[in-house]
């Protein structure tokens, strides 16, 4: 496996990577204004992009440089900008209903990254893993996994909530990378195009929502219930 | 043949969407989809008999026939021609004009393509983007009648089934990392790849991994408590998409967890799985009762009898054996069968009585003798009494469950499923004996062929197989117990 024996220029590369997604997905959490999440989440896209190329260069697997390039240009490029087409069409810069204060949130974020650490430890050590990246790329992955979850519990903004989803997809395609770098290309391809697409109905239904909801707050679906 | 067969099967809708997309003429669209549906069904038909004892691979073993696989097909295929029987008298009722039409049966054979196309994906990965495909295309099909609250049901749809999917993605990646640690960085994952490579993995990294895929699939196939979509979904959608969802796409989704169980099985080191499968089992008939007993709306009482019966395919399934694997596949299509009749016959009351409240639908033998008659007796059939077929498999599950290390759980199994009994069809008895009440006129809505003819092609099987048990059947299920 790739992440056992790597040379430690690589295996800090990977970390640096690694950690600086996790700290933009805080910065997400932290703000309560839907153009920080989208700058957020670009950056993340394109670090993660970064990463992809980087496993290609030092683990030697070809084909992650067209990963790399189309990360960067469906995550990094495509996504932002429709999702920044939906921001300016609906006329909402920043959550008005704020079930938790991002300070609040911040430090349920902190909790919620050391549980993802206890976890991936143990399952480090058992694996005779312990102390290498692979063990922080499990981290990296549940904590944002958690974070897109914490964030879809307490943003109530359609965009805040396309976004979470988006951090969710994020956390698996960074661990991913760094876990299971060989992982048929196929499947990392559909992958890739399933987000667009997951998108792309996501800006649909906005626009269902805006035209017939009158709101594109989820605080305002509560009708069904029981 | 079977290779013929299946592109058949999977082309059929799949040609059906791209000419309702074409012709947009409301009845050329009917008429297309109904035959789509009837091709699909003819063709799905031998293929359990071709996938007895042996399985297909195809297309670089990207594409899977197996007995399990092949048995939810027909339980897919069934459902799909019963909805498209009954979707062209509903949405003549619904959309008297016919311009959004061709849209409605575009992605209403699209949505019938991708729940054909899952079952058959040999590589995991590929699987789950299968599964993904079908939420993408059946949230447009729940808002399609663009009312506040459709709206609403299918934004809770796509936010909670998509984030609840990405779990088993993590899984999925997780089952990956498993296999690559004793196969290498680059393999085929495969459910036969994963299944062997099984035994020699971590079984902490493997429990771990499965948990999450549980979680995953356990979200599209209403496993409580990540259920929360499925009586919004179920409720707001037209009445076909609703027996779609509830009959088929739930069977799809179960199949995953069915799948992954085999190969958490086949590393045979932890019992946790099972366990795990049989508390969300319980946990699902649990919420399913206490939501049944004390319901209003007409269809969200059907959403959550699919709870329940989602609930009982994960008991039967997480006993195992045998004894489960058979009761839960012969449960699934029983329920498939009889949900859709459920379904359909929630749409005519609704329509006809203009409410979805059970409140206002009172006195319905005196209105409607016939289908009432069908309603009431799928009614009875959905509980689980004789002498329909599903009497015959929670039996066999109840069984299993005694046999398994699990008997708790068969014994809460059995007094859940009295109180949904009697709560089921008390709601019944009000609406079918109940004082009436008064309000507004008498129901005029006159039902036609359409609408009753599927009641009764679901009706009689489900009446027949629970009085005859075919041999063939069950050694059928006894070669899916053996070779997963």
């Amino acid at each position: 496996m790739l992440a056992a024996h790597l040379d430690p220029l690589a295996a800090s590369l990977f970390s640096l990577l690694a950690i600086a997604s996790l700290l933009l997905a805080f910065v997400m959490l932290g703000s309560r204004w839907l153009r920080d999440y989208l700058v957020a989440f670009t950056i993340e896209s394109w670090l993660i992009a970064l990463l992809s190329a980087a496993v290609a260069y030092y683990g030697g697997y070809r084909e992650l440089y067209l990963v790399a390039v189309l990360t960067a240009a469906f995550r990094g490029v495509l996504l932002p900008y429709l999702l920044k087409r939906i921001i300016v069409r609906l006329n909402v810069d920043r959550e008005l209903h704020l079930s938790l204060q991002p300070s609040s949130s911040l430090v349920i974020g902190a909790l919620l990254v050391v549980f993802a650490f206890v976890v991936s430890t143990h399952l480090g050590a058992r694996l005779g893993l312990a102390g290498t990246v692979a063990v922080l790329a499990l981290t990296v992955m549940l904590s944002m996994k958690l974070i897109g979850f914490l964030m879809l519990a307490v943003r109530h903004e359609a965009i805040s909530q396309i976004l979470g989803l988006l951090v969710l997809e994020n956390g698996i395609f960074l661990g991913s990378q760094i876990l299971v770098p060989g992982m048929p290309l196929l499947l990392e391809l559909v992958i890739l195009f399933d987000l667009l697409v997951i998108v792309v109905c996501f800006g649909v239904l906005v626009r269902y929502l805006v035209a017939h909801v009158g709101s594109t707050s989820s605080r305002e679906l509560r009708r069904l219930v029981g | 043949m079977v290779g013929a067969l299946l592109l058949i099967l999977t082309l059929a809708p799949l040609g059906a969407m791209l000419g309702c997309l074409a012709l947009r003429a409301p009845r050329a669209c009917e008429r297309l989809n109904l035959a789509a549906a009837i091709v699909g069904l003819a063709a799905a038909l031998p293929l359990p008999v071709a996938a007895f004892g042996r399985s297909y691979a195809f297309w670089d073993r990207y594409v899977l026939l197996d007995a399990i696989g092949a048995w939810t097909l027909l339980c897919t295929a069934v459902v799909y021609l019963l909805a498209s029987i009954y979707a062209v008298g509903y949405m003549r009722l619904l959309d008297e004009d016919g311009r959004r039409l061709h849209r409605f049966y575009a992605l209403f054979a699209g949505f019938a393509a991708t729940m054909l196309c899952g079952p058959l994906m040999n590589n995991v990965g590929v699987y789950w983007i299968a599964i993904e495909l079908t939420t993408l295309v059946s949230t447009f099909l729940v808002g399609f009648e663009l009312g506040k609250e459709s709206i609403e049901a299918a934004w809770k749809y796509i936010i909670v089934v998509s984030a609840g999917i990405s779990l088993a993605l993590l899984g999925t990646v997780l089952f990956y990392w498993a296999g690559s640690l004793v196969l290498g960085p680059t393999y085929d994952m495969t459910w036969s790849t994963l299944r062997a490579v099984a035994p020699k993995v971590d079984a902490r990294l493997l429990d771990a991994a499965f948990l999450l895929v549980l979680i995953g699939y356990g979200t599209k196939a209403g496993l409580a408590p990540m259920h929360t979509w499925l009586p919004d979904a179920h409720s707001e959608g037209p009445a076909p998409v609703s027996a779609m969802l509830s009959g088929a796409l739930l069977n799809t989704a179960m199949l995953g967890i069915a799948r992954f169980l085999a190969v958490t099985d086949a590393a045979g080191g932890s019992a946790l799985p099972r366990t795990v499968v049989v508390v969300f089992g319980v946990v699902s008939l649990l919420v399913a009762a206490l939501f049944i007993v004390r319901q209003e709306g007409v269809k969200r009482l059907m959403a959550y009898s699919s709870v329940e019966h989602m609930g009982v395919l994960a008991l039967g399934f997480g006993f195992g054996g045998p004894l489960g694997i058979a009761g839960a596949l012969y449960h699934m299509f029983n329920h498939s069968l009889t949900k859709s009749l459920m379904f359909f016959g929630a749409g005519n009351a609704m329509r006809a009585y203009g409410s979805k409240d059970m409140s206002d639908i009172r006195a319905l033998p005196r209105h409607y003798p016939v289908s009432g008659a069908l309603w009431l007796a799928g009614a009875v059939a959905i509980t689980g009494a004789p002498p329909f077929g599903l009497f015959l498999s929670e039996l066999m599950i109840l069984r299993a469950g005694f046999a398994s290390p699990q008997a708790w759980a068969a014994i809460a199994m059995l007094v859940l499923l009295i109180v949904i009994f009697a709560g089921f069809l008390n709601h019944f008895r009000r609406m079918y004996f109940g004082e009436e009440e008064g309000r507004g006129a008498a129901p005029a809505l006159r039902l036609g062929g359409w609408l009753t003819l599927p009641m009764w092609l679901a009706l009689v099987p489900v009446a027949v197989l629970g009085v005859w048990w075919p041999q063939a059947l069950w050694s059928f299920f006894h070669s899916v117990a053996a070779h997963p």
